[in-house]
Order: C-alpha cells, then structure tokens, then sequence
C-alpha cells in the first residue's frame, strides 16, 4: 500500500516540478507533511546531500525519500515514479520535434530560444561561480575589497580555464577528479 | 542488445558525475554523445536543453530519453533512462542507510569546493561555445545579456525565459538566417 502512495506522490512530482533540480522541493515539502515518510528537517539533510553526490538533485530527493519510506524497494519505486512523466513526454515531444524540425516556425522560435538558452545556463551558474570564486560575506563584514576574492580558488579557476582550452580532448570527468583531489590536498 | 547496454553504460557514466544539478552535466554529455558517439548534434543538445526547462522533470533524465529514443526508439530510451538515475540510486541508497552524515565530513566538503570551482571551468567554455554558435547578429546577443540578467539577478524562472524568447523569434523572424 505504502509503494502505491509512493508511486503516485512521486509521479505527481515528476510531472508537476517543472525545470528541474530544486523545483521538486516544493512538492516534497509537501509529502513530508502529508505522510509521516521523512521529516521537513530531514528535507534538509537531503538537499545537503543530494548536493554534495553526483546525480540530478530530484532523483536525489526522491531516491533518498524513498528509502526513509519504505527501504530499498521505496526508494526504487518513487526513482522511477518521479522519472516516468518524462520518459512519456519526452516521447511525445520527440515525435513532434522529428515532424516539425524543418519547419520555418520551429526554425524562428529556436533562434530566439537558443542564445537564451546560453544566457539561461549562464544565469544558473552564476550563483555557483560567486559563491566559489568570492567571499561575499566577509566583503560584507570588513568593507576591504581584499576580503572580496577568494585567491586561491581563483587561480585554480584561471589554470582549469586555460586547461580547459588548450587541451580540448582531456574529458571532463578527469577535470571534475582533479578538481575534488585539489580541494582535498588544499583543504579549500 | 549491444547497443542498449553500450548506450546505458555512457549514461551510468554520465550520471555518476554530474555534480551539481542538470547544467554541469553539459559539457560530459557534450563529449560522449555528440563529439564520441555521435548520437546527436551539438544543436539537438541545446534544443533539448531548453525544452527540458518546459517540460516538467528533471532536466538529465529527459535529455537522456530523447536521446535514447532518438537512437533506439522507446527501449533505448528505458535503457538510457535507467542508465542516468542508476548511480543516483545506488549511491543514495549506500548514503541514506549508513553515511548519515556524509555532507558534514570536512574531506567532502573540501573535495566538492573542489569540483565545483572545475565544473565553473567547464561549464564556462561549455557556455562559450554555445553563444559563439548561437549569438548569431545584435538580436541573439539582446537575448542572450537579457536572459542571463532576468535569471542571475532578477530570479524571473526559466520556464517564462525560454517561452518569451521563443516568441520573440517568431516576430523576429531571424530563424532562416542561419540555415539550420
């Protein structure tokens, strides 16, 4: 009984949370306070954790939620109750997307969605990249612009730049490995 | 058969190291689908980008089901699917039952500050490219200043963006400049 509730919570999140990652929040919020599943402060602990694994942080949430629910076999459940409203539209929209390709509309509106896509993508890294490169807090603390950078972040930022650039056929994944044993050695 | 389990294992691989929600996933689906595999253009990526922030769910699940559906009809999209949430689960599931308080250890902490300053590094010259292509005449670079604005600064949500900016090519009508 309990799977059949976490199916349907979950597939209600999967297809109401639109544009992903946090947007789920709203809706685990309120689960928690519908069913006794997991706890509104356990929420938190989720999104500490889904944010420090790798893995989109709605399967995260639901994974995570899931199991605090009903062990192993919840957890397996709400994953892919969250992820079933995608997997149909997508299909759906697929289908469209191959008939209408060519068409001059498709083509307008991709101009005018494209570069925003780029801006959008920008947007969302935005918070990402102040909150690793500076230290706004401490700016607002002591006033002294010194406080405001964060140097070595920074220069380990310009280095995997140029690395980045120069050396287009490393794969990202080592980029992403070198990252993490760099924080770990630099205690960053 | 062998083709579903290759296409799964790209996205076990994939999902395994996207840190920090569906963004700094681009550039390693960047790599292994379009530039190893050749599953599909560099412009079908982005595309499906923006149609993921319309479209309800998470972002890397629905690229990975256009993809595989686009490759394999719908089974390769199951395949693809799974492959994307797997190591989520597996990983969470590992965490939730015996590293309660996995976020709190001072070496993940470190680790991710880590990461997080490469994935900027990455997702930079993901974004480069992307307006280099896109940013096509003085309209797109308008689109594109005002889009990252509205989002950065302004907290206007994606969803709007990406509707707006649609509109605003039909009545531009720039779309048949570029010949895609």
């Amino acid at each position: 009984m309990v799977y059949l509730q976490l199916f349907v919570e979950f597939f209600k999140t999967g297809l109401l949370a639109i544009g992903g990652g946090l947007a789920t929040l709203p809706f685990l919020k309120e689960i928690a306070q519908t069913y006794s599943w997991f706890s509104v402060s356990q929420l938190t602990d989720m999104i500490a954790i889904s944010e420090s694994t790798p893995g989109p942080i709605g399967v995260n949430m639901s994974t995570y939620a899931g199991f605090h629910a009903a062990g192993i076999p919840g957890a397996i459940v709400s994953t892919l109750a969250l992820v079933l409203p995608s997997y149909i539209i997508i299909l759906i929209v697929s289908r469209f997307m191959e008939k209408f390709r060519n068409s001059p509309l498709v083509n307008n509106i991709f101009y005018g969605i494209r570069p925003a896509t780029a801006g959008l993508i920008a947007g969302a890294m935005f918070e990402v990249f102040v909150l690793s490169l500076f230290d706004t807090q401490a700016y607002a603390a002591s006033g002294s612009l010194i406080d405001l950078f964060r140097f070595v972040p920074i220069v380990i930022y310009i280095a995997a730049l140029v690395s980045v650039f120069r050396l287009p056929n490393v794969h990202p994944i080592v980029f992403i490995i070198f990252g993490a044993a760099l924080g770990v050695v630099l205690k960053l | 058969m062998k083709e579903l389990l290759s296409m799964f294992l790209t996205f076990v691989r994939i999902g395994a190291f996207t840190f920090g929600g569906g963004y700094a996933m681009l550039p390693i689906l960047q790599r292994e689908i379009v530039e190893k595999n050749g599953w599909c253009t560099e412009d079908e990526l982005t595309d499906m980008y923006a149609i993921g922030q319309c479209t309800p769910g998470v972002i890397a699940v629905n690229v990975a089901t256009y993809i595989g559906n686009k490759r394999r009809g719908p089974i390769g999209a199951i395949s693809t699917t799974l492959g994307v949430i797997f190591p989520s689960i597996v990983i969470i599931i590992i965490i939730a039952s015996c590293l309660t308080h996995f976020a709190e250890y001072t070496v993940v902490q470190h680790a991710f500050a880590g990461i997080r300053i490469t994935v900027c590094a990455l997702v930079t010259k993901t974004i480069w490219s992307l307006v280099k292509k896109n940013v096509i005449d003085p309209a797109t670079l308008i689109i594109f200043l005002l889009t990252f604005c509205s989002v950065a600064l302004l907290g206007v949500s994606p969803v709007a963006a990406v509707l707006v900016c649609g509109l605003a090519g039909i009545l531009l009508h720039g779309g048949n400049k570029k010949g895609v």
